[in-house]
């Protein structure tokens, strides 16, 4: 990831901020420039629910080369109590426990580093509630 | 009055028993190390944790216990840390970022072995006393590190506390801190080395015990108490040995020291220490409570605070996790080659 893309999305990634269409509410995570629903352009900036619970999951095994020392690793769609669906990690967790309908919590962790020497990113994953 | 407004200690769930498997694989023996230390257990890190997610998720909680504070009212945030994922780049903005507390805020990472999160808190409460600032943030905490097979591997661990400081809303007030501090070398980390350097038993008599004693004299004298005064006492905790020794010397009963003695499950997470005692002692302290804290940092130097809790502690206790339930709760041990793994103590092949 480039570092100007990282600073961009920080408010998505550190604090969970979404976008609420003002004409009819649907709640867009990432946000978006037009409604997918209504095409309004009004958003109102509102952060996500902080629990919620797993929809499905799957474990990874064989990774992309920045997460490769992680494996294995759940990664989970998880509906959040405001009714938001995102897709994230889920860890500190043995995998053979995890099951659909688990609750989790959202964490601040490291996600990814553009090498030892580069920047740090920084985001959200879940862990159990 | 200012001092605490809330506070919030980040313990982590993954463990490793020291004596056992750090000792199985450097032919140590076992048990003279358990005695030695009184460690029964020490924090490891996840691979995706740091000071920087710790410092994150202690924070918000302490917002939490002060009734949602918006973040936007912090007029400084100072991090004390030996082992910020930056050398150049201070984690407090990511920290300040995360918690929503920019642009409008002052920040500083700090540095002093493993007195940098009381640095923290020394500073926090003079820039509130002065009404410089509304609020403070103050965190310490470290993902400590320690050689492979050095003594210190037994006991490095890793977690945070966070601390807002206030003249409103306060759940301790502070009646008194002093500091202490000389050149002795008993502990080092050069530019660019990995691993931390110390003097053996060096770290001991001239270090450890002289700078805490010393400092919790002068503040006996400056605030005219003694240790009967206190309901609780906290210390750094290197291990578990050296606070109870310490306390001892200084006429602490273990009564007094036991809520805050997190380092028989915990390890040393050095500039988290003697915060996250003083966290797990908030927890269930009552008002009208006195505790006395002295921090300890190599190179060296110590900060002594008295603290006075107030009628509002029994508000804030149970808005956030509290931090003994957090280390008994669930925890996952790690074997050695995993602990090794998550430490990144495995020299990897470069990637072509």
């Amino acid at each position: 990831m480039i570092t100007a893309r990282y600073w961009r999305e920080m408010p998505q990634r550190y604090r969970y901020e979404a976008g609420k269409c003002v004409k009819c509410g649907y709640v867009a995570f990432p946000p978006r420039l037009i409604c997918p629903v209504c095409k309004a352009r009004e958003f109102q900036t509102v952060t996500l629910a902080n629990t919620g619970k797993i929809e499905t999951f799957t474990v990874i095994r064989v990774a992309p080369s920045d997460f490769e020392d992680e494996v294995p690793y759940a990664m989970a769609v998880i509906k959040l109590d405001d009714g938001v669906q995102v897709t994230a990690q889920v860890v500190d967790v043995d995998l053979d426990e995890l099951k659909i309908g688990d609750r989790v919590r959202i964490e601040f962790r490291r996600i990814s580093q553009d090498g030892e020497a580069g920047v740090i990113f920084y985001g959200y994953k879940f862990v159990p509630a | 009055m200012s001092g605490l407004v809330p506070c919030q200690a980040c313990p982590l769930p993954l463990r490793i028993y020291p004596s056992e498997e750090i000792a199985k694989i450097w032919g140590a023996d076992a048990e003279s190390f358990k005695r030695g230390l009184l460690l029964r257990e020490k924090s490891v890190p996840a691979p995706d944790q740091d000071l920087i997610t710790m410092s994150v998720e202690a924070a918000r909680h302490a917002l939490k216990r002060a009734g949602g504070l918006d973040p936007k009212e912090l007029g400084a945030i100072y991090i004390g840390a030996e082992s910020h994922p930056y050398a150049v780049k201070p984690s407090g903005t990511v920290v300040a970022e995360a918690i929503g507390a920019t642009p409008d805020i002052h920040c500083a990472d700090y540095e002093f072995a493993c007195k940098a999160g009381s640095e923290a808190m020394f500073v926090t409460l003079g820039l509130v006393q002065a009404d410089y600032v509304k609020y403070a943030l103050a965190i310490g905490g470290d993902t400590s590190q320690g050689a492979p097979g050095d003594a210190l591997e037994y006991s490095t661990a890793a977690g945070a506390a966070a601390f807002i400081m206030g003249r409103e809303h306060v759940v301790a007030e502070i009646e008194h801190t002093h500091s202490y501090t000389t050149d002795t070398p008993d502990f080092w980390r050069r530019d660019l080395q990995h691993y931390p350097q110390h003097g053996g038993r060096f770290t001991g008599e001239p270090a450890y015990f002289k700078h805490v004693t010393s400092c919790a004299r002068a503040l006996f004298e400056k605030s005219s108490t003694k240790p009967g005064d206190f309901k609780y006492a906290v210390f750094h905790q290197p291990n578990g040995k050296f606070p109870q020794r310490v306390s001892r010397m200084l006429g602490f009963t273990q009564k007094q020291i036991d809520q805050g003695w997190l380092a028989p499950t915990l390890g040393n997470t050095y500039s988290g220490s003697s915060p996250m005692g003083l966290s797990a002692i908030l927890d269930v302290a009552r008002p009208g409570d006195r505790i006395f804290m002295v921090s300890y940092g190599s190179g060296a130097g110590s900060d002594g605070f008295i603290w006075k809790v107030t009628e509002r502690i029994v508000e804030v206790q149970n808005l956030a996790p509290q931090t003994r339930q957090q280390l008994e709760h669930k925890p996952r041990y790690l074997d050695y080659g995993t602990y090794a793994k998550f430490r990144r103590k495995i020299r990897k092949a470069e990637k072509v």
